[in-house]
């Protein structure tokens, strides 16, 4: 984008390496993410990128290499370290409190940031009302910024796909997170919903400050939208740049988007 | 001073009863109040805002967007500075938008957030004039030129500190403004041709909106929910004219999308709606009832047969016997008194709906739930009200007697005219159009063909050149044949076609709705409209539909012979982005006809099939082809008393 200076790095990932038994999901990878970036992560299917966003937010200890957030470095990131310290994130397939209303779950996302105990919070009285009080005030400030105002009570399970994965980014959002890891925010949209659902992750971005590492197929959706994109195969990480630059290296086409034919360039061209 | 502005009216409720609410809305869900003190000081620091970006008397100030009080103050702030507002539709395509602030030379727009900004910026190298636009929310615009964007709050702090260097100037320019003067222009959407900017008066809407709130004896608590498009008479008489005049209180929903709990959480008791937005409601309580237990069912359909049997009746006052009270208490006390208040009805005291005639159906439904919901007549070049229905005297099939200081006649041709207080001035910058719609006497043709009825009412059969002949000499009223169809719910719009045809025959485009859950229940799979809309079952479901039009037409001697012969099931929605509905979806029937030329002549072959090709426009503004091959449909036709006949 122009006009946005990245600021220092955040997220620093080197040597990471990851295996299931015989499978190397990771294979050394390294790479870092600035203050305030829109980063994508491509490849093709079981190309490491879900495990690597499981290293970052510590649900998988990696068997190599270390990780740096904030300033600290460590072997592996514990997920509820990760939540307190400003990492949230979405999942590929929908993790919501399906019987739960809207409001509920984003509320949800307030969890860590509650100061009151359970028995405070079943009270409901003084102190405890207060902050409940400021808790929702806030949720619904993310209600507004993600439009889903006319859902608020609704239960999640019967909202369509497109604003399940809106209240989902909206639940990660009420965490006020600094780095927002999500999965695949857009697989299944159709092109209107992919459309608002940029404009939220750039509205993010941009008003939040939040600095966001996303897994996406959709190139037109990265090119519009990333700052630098991050090519995995196989586990390796085969490229790191800009979309220009990423898009025209000749590994990625072998790998990822295939070799051009007349219609790719076309809708190369389109996404650019 | 006289209060005989829009301003000068704020100004004096403001100093009535300033503390009373005058508009509300939602933030972060929870309701907010303006009093009518906050209002005058939100408008006053706004008109002076927009006097430092050289807004002047007789400019046009653009406003876009959803109902928002800071829109409407901004229609307020500009009145004030004898400036002219000039709503537009918020859903309008980049042409029409275009169009319209290149014929009222806007030069300043207040729009409320980033998608207006978009479009605005769009048709901005088109639109020579406009150089500012003013937005409220300020929401992704950050990376912007500056140059040509001002926020709502900075405009107003620029206003605040002239204000302090002039005190007098905005009491001065309200002072200064003449109840003659023009305080809105109004394109209205036409269905033919380019919009036409209808410049109404001061006078036109404050007479006019007074007059309608004596006769219903609105007073300043009446509670408005604002949630039709600012750009629409209805919207700005209902809410800012008779808000203004009357003084009560207007709020406006918290998104397009959740006027339906607002609704309930306002509880209006002053209501305006056209009836497709009364028909949605109907058809959103019959699908949820179809989902519901069968008791519930059966409940519901027990009390809604005591409804229909006494409920209007009650309504009007007039004597019923204790039985029928009886039931119908009970009937209240069970499924019509719990309904109207999901619906948002429970404190509506006066209802009315206009702009499209209302399927018997549903008006039946309303009134016999005990909403006192009557019809009107009236346009936008009429400031709405024409005529109006009296308590107790709503009636099927006219729209009641003249409205007070309306003289209505009807020419020799069948026409209605029409000559009030609330009478445009003209169109703008159309004197030729302005000067064929007014008769040489000062009446306005209304262009609709009607008559009085026995009582003094008046009855619009359609719009006098549209009803035409059959080639036998029958009179076919289309749009009578397309309300009949309408009314079922299945079916969201029709178009019918017959003058100097040997037979009537129809479009019908089904509802997606009504019947994808009729289709779920039935596990007959569809992945969407033009896969629906193709299927046996729904055709011979819509079949049906016509042949009880059919056999409700045999009925009237008049229009027995325009019967259906022969119709078919659209392959797509009508859309006013493909420029087949007006934006206040009205089938734009001649523009259809034109478009599908080969499907109205396929209806009128021998062809029992037709292939179609028709490009559609995306809501981004893409466009794609939809391929369909389209049976043609035969419907029995009644010629006499219980004798069917295949077409």
């Amino acid at each position: 984008m122009e006009g946005r200076v990245p600021g220092a790095v955040l997220l620093e990932v080197r040597g990471v390496s990851l295996s299931f038994g015989g499978v190397h999901a990771l294979r050394e990878v390294d790479f870092h993410v600035h203050e305030r970036e829109i980063c994508a992560i491509i490849g093709p299917n079981g190309a490491g990128k879900s495990s690597l966003l499981n290293v970052i937010n510590g649900v998988y200890a990696p068997n190599a290499g270390t990780i740096s957030y904030a300033g600290e470095t460590r072997r592996a990131m514990r997920p509820h370290r990760a939540a307190e310290q400003g990492i949230a994130r979405t999942f590929q397939n929908i993790a919501l409190f399906k019987g739960m209303s809207v409001l509920d779950n984003v509320m949800a996302g307030r969890a860590l940031k509650m100061r009151r105990g359970m028995l405070w919070q079943a009270l409901y009285w003084g102190p405890a009302e207060r902050e409940e009080l400021e808790h929702r005030a806030r949720v619904e400030k993310i209600i507004d910024f993600l439009q889903i105002e006319h859902v608020r009570r609704t239960p999640v399970g019967r909202l369509p796909y497109g604003l399940q994965k809106r209240v989902e980014l909206a639940r990660a959002l009420a965490a006020e997170p600094r780095l927002l890891l999500l999965d695949e925010p857009m697989a299944g949209m159709n092109i209107e919903e992919k459309q608002d659902m940029c404009r939220f992750i750039l509205d993010a971005n941009d008003e939040l400050g939040v600095t966001v590492v996303l897994i996406e197929h959709d190139m037109a959706v990265v090119m519009d939208i990333a700052d630098r994109v991050v090519v995995l195969d196989y586990g390796r990480k085969i490229a790191d740049g800009a979309p220009e630059e990423v898009r025209n290296n000749r590994e990625v086409i072998d790998a990822y988007l295939g070799v051009p034919t007349a219609a790719d360039d076309r809708a190369l061209k389109e996404a650019s | 001073m006289p209060a005989d502005t829009f301003p000068r009216l704020l100004i004096e409720h403001a100093r009535q009863r300033g503390d009373r609410p005058s508009i509300r809305e939602k933030d972060l869900g929870i309701w907010q109040t303006y009093s009518w003190k906050q209002a005058l000081d939100e408008v006053r620091s706004l008109a002076c805002g927009l006097r430092t970006l050289g807004l002047r008397r007789g400019d046009a100030l653009a406003i876009v967007g959803d109902n928002r009080p800071r829109l409407y103050w901004a229609m307020d702030a500009a009145q004030s500075l004898g400036a002219i507002p000039v709503p537009l539709y918020q859903d309008a395509v980049a042409d029409e938008m275009a169009y319209v602030l290149g014929n009222a030379d806007v030069r300043i727009a207040i729009v409320e957030d980033q998608e207006q900004v978009d479009k605005l910026l769009e048709v901005k190298p088109r639109c020579p004039h406009l150089e500012l636009i003013i937005y409220d929310d300020p929401r992704g615009l950050r990376h912007y030129d500056p140059a040509v964007l001002r926020a709502y709050d900075d405009v107003q702090a620029a206003g605040r500190d002239l204000e302090r260097q002039e005190p007098e100037l905005f009491e001065q320019e309200v002072a200064r403004g003449q109840s003659s003067d023009v305080a809105i222009m109004l394109y209205t959407s036409g269905t033919t041709g380019t919009p036409k900017g209808v410049m109404l008066t001061h006078d036109n809407l404050i007479l006019t909106g007074r007059g309608a709130i004596q006769r219903d004896r609105l007073t300043g608590d009446e509670e408005v929910l604002a949630y039709l498009p600012m750009a629409w008479v209805g919207d700005n008489l209902f809410s800012y004219s008779q808000g203004h005049v009357a003084g009560f209180c207007v709020s406006c929903p918290e998104s397009p999308d959740t006027v339906l709990t607002d609704m309930r959480e306002i509880g209006p008791t002053y209501f305006f709606a056209p009836p497709r937005v009364l028909e949605n409601l109907l058809t959103q309580v019959s699908i949820r009832m179809e989902d519901s237990s069968r008791f519930k069912r059966w409940l519901y359909a027990r009390c809604m047969v005591v409804a229909r049997r006494w409920g209007s009746t009650i309504l009007d006052g007039k004597p019923v016997a204790t039985l029928g009270r009886l039931a119908y208490a009970l009937a209240d006390l069970l499924i019509l008194g719990p309904l109207r208040n999901v619906l948002g009805f429970s404190r509506v005291r006066v209802a009315y709906t206009a702009g499209e005639a209302i399927g018997p159906d549903l008006f039946r439904f309303y009134r016999s739930l005990g909403v006192n919901l009557k019809q009107l007549y009236g346009s936008t070049e009429t400031s709405v009200f024409v005529c109006m229905q009296p308590d107790g005297q709503a009636k099927l099939e006219s729209v009641g007697t003249p409205a007070a200081g309306v003289d209505v006649r009807i020419s020799e041709q069948g026409e209605v005219q029409v000559r009030s207080p609330g009478v445009f001035r003209g169109y703008f910058k159309a004197e030729g159009a302005t000067r064929e719609a007014m008769t040489a006497d000062g009446f306005f043709r209304t262009g609709d063909a009607g008559y009085f009825d026995d009582d003094g009412h008046l009855r619009i059969i359609d719009r006098a050149k549209d009803v035409g002949r059959l080639r036998d000499g029958t009179l076919f009223a289309p749009k009578y044949l397309e309300n009949k169809l309408k009314f079922f719910p299945f079916i969201k719009e029709a178009v019918a076609f017959g003058d100097r045809r040997a037979f009537a025959a129809a479009f019908v485009c089904i509802d997606l709705a009504a019947v994808g859950n009729w289709a779920e229940r039935r596990n007959l799979p569809y992945t969407g409209y033009v896969d629906l809309a193709g299927q046996k079952p729904v055709h011979d479901l819509v079949r049906g539909c016509v042949e009880e039009v059919n056999a409700a037409l045999a009925a009237d001697p008049k229009l027995r012979g325009s019967q259906i012969h022969r119709f078919l099931v659209l392959h797509k929605e009508l859309d006013a982005d493909d420029g087949e509905l007006t934006r206040t979806r009205k089938v734009r029937r001649g523009f259809i006809a034109e478009k599908y030329a080969m499907l109205v002549e396929a209806l009128y072959s021998r062809d029992s099939h037709v292939h179609v090709e028709t490009q559609v426009r995306f809501e981004d503004g893409r466009t794609g082809l939809v391929r369909a091959d389209l049976p043609i449909l035969e419907a029995m036709t009644v010629e006499l008393e219980g004798k069917r006949r295949a077409a």
